[in-house]
């Protein structure tokens, strides 16, 4: 043997999610068997993803757009809304998840050592796997209804899928670690979700915010997923609209130019700070859970 | 061929001590911090005061002890799920553990995806689990069921899966927690019969087992630890006759 197995090493010391990049094998395995083992005995299977974004659409749909009559005030209102609500989805299934799988994985991680980290890390690519159908359900209406995006607003797309990613897995590294020692840790997470939801301008339009908040309106877009969602809206939304419906600004002002740096910034610090905590914590994983 | 001499495990001055909490709530916790940490919100326990210990590539060590007296706690503090509260543990090429078999398994996954699971937690990579697959299904005599789903099977069958993928996991450093826990017995002549083919062919055997006949035959050298101590360090036979000493000793003394 050479290398690696030549030397004396501290074992149980890992490199944090550099890891998990090594690791991706074990990875791929965590996150098909999550897949699979999510819809078994299931008969419509996969097809849930499906179902359950478009019940809670159809609800918001009914209930805001026609009972409260939203959609008179913005065109194309059931487009408007779905591209909020999959990508907040996506935030909150991947933050609950990430945080429930530390625990979950308990009897793993008191008996053989891996990476922590790829817990987390593998019910945001969970996560991915669920909000992808629900992003080809988006473009098949976008398309229906007339959608010509650029390529910038496209590659805005995958940036903001990146970003939220990189923003889920930090939050769902430190509430899961946290969980460990406090399992009051699900219960914030779970208020999370239910904030995030009416923190950002999924179901209302930001200008309704601005004229609230006035001067204060930057504190609302410092949110990385309003601003995740304001960018979802002008690559799905705004490109269905015609001339003369554009009128009312259907983005912020500076939102990619100042706010979608601030947001990828924010996401990676939070990050960081989630893997620098995680790595505190999970030295006792083993003994606490 | 392993080269015999080299320091497989080093362990100097482990302490390992357990913090008994009760609570598990953030309230309490804050109570406790605002109240200026008066008072203790938990109990420690010492599972290992100043353990030192150095194994070399192909020694089989049998590690030896009554209940409590901290052989699991060192066998996780050498596999990496346990970090030492003091000292250092460092070990040289791949370890793996025959810790609890099995517990990577899935019940609703079939016994194919389990070996690719479990042989992945256990550090083996996808091109060695291709070529290991029909020899790990051969040895666990599961035949045609390595395609229904674990939760059907015997627990015989679990745990012949099982221990079947760790033998075949191929490490330097083997760390092996009741291995007698396997199948019937013609199964667990196989699975000794395998465990003296590692030693032989220079693999670093490091067993935990209440079964004293049985790590006498497979391991040359003895640990015995007591209340989180070394006590006696030499060969296999006279440690396990120092151990029957000392727990008809405690049990002579307990029914005074």
């Amino acid at each position: 043997m050479a290398g690696e197995g030549d030397r004396l090493i501290r074992p149980g010391s890992g490199r944090g999610l550099l890891d998990v990049y090594g690791d991706r094998f074990l990875l791929k395995l965590l996150v098909r068997k999550e897949i699979k083992v999510r819809y078994r005995g299931s008969v419509l299977g996969l097809l849930w993803s499906y179902v359950k974004p478009l019940v809670q659409f159809l609800i918001y749909f009914v209930a805001l757009g026609i009972f409260l009559n939203l959609q008179r005030g913005t065109p194309n209102y059931a487009i408007y809304l779905f591209a909020g609500i999959v990508l907040v989805n996506f935030f909150t299934e991947s933050l609950s998840n990430a945080t429930r799988s530390i625990v979950d994985n308990r009897d793993l991680i008191r008996k053989i050592y891996l990476p922590r980290e790829l817990f987390p890390v593998a019910t945001v690519w969970v996560s991915a796997a669920h909000f992808l159908p629900q992003l080809l359900v988006l473009i098949g209406a976008c398309l229906v209804v007339g959608w010509t995006p650029s390529i910038l607003q496209l590659a805005a797309v995958v940036l903001i899928f990146l970003m939220v990613s990189v923003l889920a897995t930090g939050l769902g590294l430190i509430f899961g670690a946290v969980n460990v020692y406090f399992r009051d840790s699900e219960n914030i997470v779970d208020m999370i979700v239910m904030v995030v939801t009416w923190a950002s301008p999924v179901l209302y339009v930001w200008s309704m915010v601005q004229s609230v908040m006035g001067p204060w309106f930057w504190l609302y877009q410092l949110n990385p997923m309003t601003v995740a969602v304001e960018v979802f809206h002008w690559a799905f939304w705004e490109p269905t609209l015609r001339a003369d419906q554009l009128s009312i600004g259907p983005i912020p002002p500076d939102l990619l130019t100042i706010w979608l740096p601030v947001a990828i910034l924010i996401s990676l610090v939070v990050l960081f700070l989630g893997q620098l905590t995680f790595r505190r914590l999970a030295i006792h994983f083993a003994q606490e859970l | 061929m392993t080269p015999h001499g080299h320091v497989a495990i080093s362990c100097i001055d482990l302490r390992k001590q357990f913090v008994l909490r009760h609570t598990r709530s953030l309230k309490e916790a804050l109570v406790w911090l605002v109240k200026g940490r008066k008072g203790d919100l938990s109990k420690k326990f010492l599972a290992l005061k100043d353990v030192s210990l150095e194994v070399k590539q192909g020694e089989t060590v049998a590690l030896l002890g009554l209940n409590g007296s901290g052989k699991s706690t060192l066998l996780k503090l050498i596999s990496g799920v346990l970090q030492p509260d003091g000292g250092t543990v460092r070990t040289r090429g791949r370890v793996a553990g025959l810790i609890e078999v099995g517990a990577g398994f899935h019940h609703d996954l079939s016994g194919r995806d389990n070996v690719y699971l479990n042989g992945a937690i256990l550090g083996m990579t996808e091109k060695q689990i291709d070529e290991m697959f029909d020899s790990i299904v051969e040895f666990s005599e599961i035949g045609e069921f390595i395609d229904t789903e674990v939760k059907f099977y015997s627990s015989g069958m679990y745990l012949r899966l099982a221990f079947s993928i760790a033998v075949h996991t191929d490490p330097e450093v083997f760390l092996i927690d009741e291995i007698l826990a396997v199948g019937d017995e013609p199964f667990q002549r196989k699975c000794i019969a395998k465990i003296k083919e590692l030693s032989a062919k220079g693999k670093t055997l490091f067993v935990v087992s209440h079964d004293l006949d049985l790590v006498a035959t497979v391991c040359e050298r003895g640990v015995l630890l007591e209340h989180g101590n070394i006590i006696m360090d030499g060969e296999v036979h006279e440690v396990v006759r120092e151990l029957r000493r000392r727990s008809e000793h405690a049990e002579s003394e307990g029914s005074l």
